[in-house]
């Protein structure tokens, strides 16, 4: 049994010192432009001083650098990626091969996260990038629980599964939501399609399912119906020894971000202390969630006791 | 017909040696008639690992048989294990890849490590290909994988024609590129819509295609439940009458600009859809074969002809666009409403024999044709048109109005020569 790392990711650089006080033990920040999915966007400044506050207290930097990369974009990447090593970010998340290989020329010192989402699915494949050098893998959101904890079992580096909040479901370079908005003869430069705007799809056969959608440098962005909360499953978590355990801020504001991680923390500290009085206590931590939830936002248990069918019959 | 532009080729830099082409193989069938229809290389499903799991995919007796066709007609097979492995699926790789090897198969195409790796310890001589499911978008990235023994990389839809001329200057690696066909919407494998829609693992041959179904398009902040007792819901932001949102992207045809395929140096030049019909495989493999053999006989003076972008209009169920190889697609790229491109042909028989002293064909029917229809007959080498005069029965020779029966055999009177595996279709 492990206790494992708190991890959230900010969606806002006011919300570092809250959101450790909160009980954070990691913080996942991210620039857009080379940060995919950014709960919210940093400026490099906000990142060097997120790393300089949350290192005076004890909490480790997670820096995404987790974007699919085009070869204009390879040119400043050194230069970001020694810059991230020297201002001591605890670690950097990728996702495309060239970043690994970057890091590997011009910033050694820098831990590595190997992170390709949905694609981050098995053992062999953690351990094929654990030899080129990844020290943690973040797992698909897609895998049960025992793939989670096999996964765990099977791998020499850390693993990290997301416990809490949305996950992104797709991901396009082109941009969906302008074009749309260019289809029905609106202005595609002039309509905000960004993440602040809040748009969601609903597939027309299905009824209050929605799924959240926006663009940015990237592409278009689609995300789960659900919001994922394990705050009552923990336990599996904690025996099964995953080292990370996240808290994803995306699409939710930083009130809601700070407030579950306090529950978070709380549950996380009790299902370690004293397991059985969590078990006590989860249905507890749990409608304390659903009463600050968002209408639009269900809660449920991700893929973790439902896998999908894999193949076509 | 057309909405492509053939464009100006005036700048030209001459390129000598002549790209692959490769056609998709749902079945043996499929393999051996793209293969006769100009294809130099194939690639195909085995029974695990494959990303089509209901295509007709080969057991390795069929691969076998695959396999002595096309390397007797100077031609490779590559096998497509492109899934995202679950730990379930680990287990039996190894052998997979052996068998391949053992029956002579050229290439895997492969996009995680966790299979290169299985595949490099169990078949070191197996070439490995990295799959577009890789979504290798970066010389860098392309640059990393050949470094670790891959001796192919399938470029990701998203990268443009700059990127590629970049990509073969930095890297000395085969590249290959998709020309034709169906495109994910979304980067190739970072998309789980079909596991949240239909409980079914798009990275594991489940794909459900939810990309092209219809959605409506909310902002922030609407209360379903108020709208529902209000009655309004279904109200989005754009209103009934309006069409739906989606992301279904037109399909990707590079045809009227082969010239900058292969001058940008890409080594294979892929057409998708293992899913397909054998007429989309043959007809599409036959305009590209008459298109890069056509640039190879004169370089300087290649131009691209109407009548190949017609040909391939003829299986293509959607409208053909160039994706992303002149920037990012926009709204012109994309289809709403309904399908914009009905195919306008019906693969109607297959030619089985000719007698040349009545000029009388043999057909196997493939769909329903009269007299009276109008036809036109394919093949390597051939191609006219006619009206259907004449149908007999092919054991009785009893006339016929109409060829009713899919697979049964027809006699008709042909215009000019025909020959076996040539084909029929008629215009709807």
């Amino acid at each position: 049994m492990k206790k494992p790392e708190l991890l959230v990711s900010v969606r806002r650089f006011e919300d570092v010192i809250p959101l450790i006080e909160a009980g954070a033990d990691a913080l996942s920040v991210g620039d857009e432009r080379y940060g995919l999915r950014n709960a919210g966007n940093f400026t490099v400044e906000q990142i060097d001083e997120t790393i300089k506050l949350a290192h005076e207290r004890g909490v480790k930097v997670y820096v995404n650098v987790n974007s699919l990369l085009h070869n204009e974009e390879l040119d400043a990447l050194d230069d970001y990626l020694k810059h991230l090593e020297q201002v001591g970010a605890d670690a950097i998340v990728f996702g495309d091969p060239s970043v690994l290989a970057t890091a590997k020329d011009v910033a050694l010192g820098l831990k590595l996260h190997w992170s390709m989402e949905m694609l981050s699915t098995s053992f062999d494949t953690a351990n094929y990038w654990a030899s080129k050098g990844a020290k943690r893998a973040v797992l698909a959101r897609e895998l049960t629980i025992d793939e989670t904890i096999e996964n765990r079992d099977n791998t020499e580096i850390e693993v990290e599964a997301q416990v809490h909040g949305a996950t992104c479901i797709f991901q396009s370079r082109r941009d969906l939501v302008s074009a749309y908005f260019g289809h029905q003869g609106k202005d595609m430069e002039a309509e905000d399609t960004g993440m602040e705007r809040s748009m969601f799809l609903k597939e027309e056969k299905r009824r209050n399912i929605t799924y959240p959608v926006y663009e940015d440098a990237h592409g278009t962005h689609i995300f789960s119906a659900e919001d994922i909360c394990m705050v009552d499953g923990l336990a599996d978590f904690v025996t099964g020894n995953i080292d990370s355990i996240k808290i994803e801020g995306l699409l939710h504001t930083s009130e809601y971000i700070i407030a579950v991680t306090k529950i978070y923390r709380e549950a996380l500290d009790l299902c370690v202390s004293d397991m059985d009085a969590y078990y006590d206590k989860a249905a507890d931590f749990l409608a304390e969630i659903e009463a600050i939830q968002p209408k639009n936002r269900p809660l449920n248990t991700g893929f973790y006791y439902k896998p999908p069918i894999p193949y076509m019959t | 017909m057309s909405t492509i532009i053939i464009p100006d080729q005036a700048k030209k830099k001459i390129i000598t040696r002549k790209p692959e082409l490769l056609a998709p193989a749902g079945s043996l069938e499929k393999l051996q008639f793209a293969i006769r229809y100009g294809a130099d290389a194939v690639y195909i499903g085995g029974q695990a690992y494959s990303l089509r799991a209901n295509a007709d995919n080969f057991s390795y007796d069929q691969m076998r048989e695959g396999v002595q066709f096309a390397h007797e007609r100077g031609a490779k097979v590559f096998v497509a294990a492109n899934i995202i492995a679950h730990n379930e699926d680990l287990g039996g790789m190894r052998e997979f890849f052996q068998e391949l090897y053992n029956v002579g198969i050229d290439a895997v195409i492969v996009a995680d490590p966790a299979l290169i790796q299985a595949c490099k310890q169990a078949a070191p001589n197996l070439e490995v290909h990295l799959s577009t499911q890789a979504s290798t978008t970066n010389w860098r990235s392309v640059k990393f994988w050949k470094d670790e023994g891959i001796s192919r990389v399938v470029l990701a839809r998203e990268v443009s024609m700059r990127e590629i001329y970049e990509i073969k200057e930095k890297v000395d690696v085969e590249i290959e590129a998709f020309i034709h066909g169906a495109m994910c919407i979304a980067y190739s494998g970072r998309c789980v819509l079909s596991n949240h829609m239909a409980m079914r693992d798009s990275n594991r041959g489940g794909c459900a295609q939810s990309c092209r179904w219809k959605y409506d398009l909310f902002e922030d902040g609407y209360d379903f439940e108020a709208a529902e007792k209000a009655g309004e819901e279904g109200k989005a932001l754009f209103g009934e009458g309006d069409e739906q949102y989606t992301m279904s992207p037109k399909d990707l045809s590079m045809l009227p600009y082969i010239a900058d395929m292969i001058e940008a140096g890409v080594d294979s030049l892929k057409v998708e859809g293992r899913m397909k019909s054998i007429h989309y495989v043959a007809t599409v493999s036959r305009a590209y074969r008459m298109a890069i053999d056509s640039y190879f006989e004169d370089p300087e003076n290649f131009k691209v002809k109407q009548e190949w972008i017609d040909e391939v209009y003829k299986s293509a169920p959607r409208t053909l666009s160039t994706g992303f190889f002149y920037g990012s697609p926009s709204t012109e790229e994309q289809i709403f409403g309904e399908p914009d491109h009905p195919i306008p042909y019906d693969f109607a028989g297959l030619v089985m024999e000719y007698d040349e002293a009545t000029g009388i064909a043999v057909l196997q029917v493939r769909n329903h044709f009269k007299i009276g229809d109008n036809i036109e007959f394919f093949g390597p080498d051939t191609f006219f048109q006619q009206k259907v005069e004449q149908i007999w029965h092919h054991v009785t020779d009893e006339p016929l109005d109409a060829a009713r029966h899919p697979m049964s055999l027809v006699k008709i009177k042909v215009a000019r020569p025909v020959k076996a595996f040539d084909m029929m279709r008629k215009e709807i």
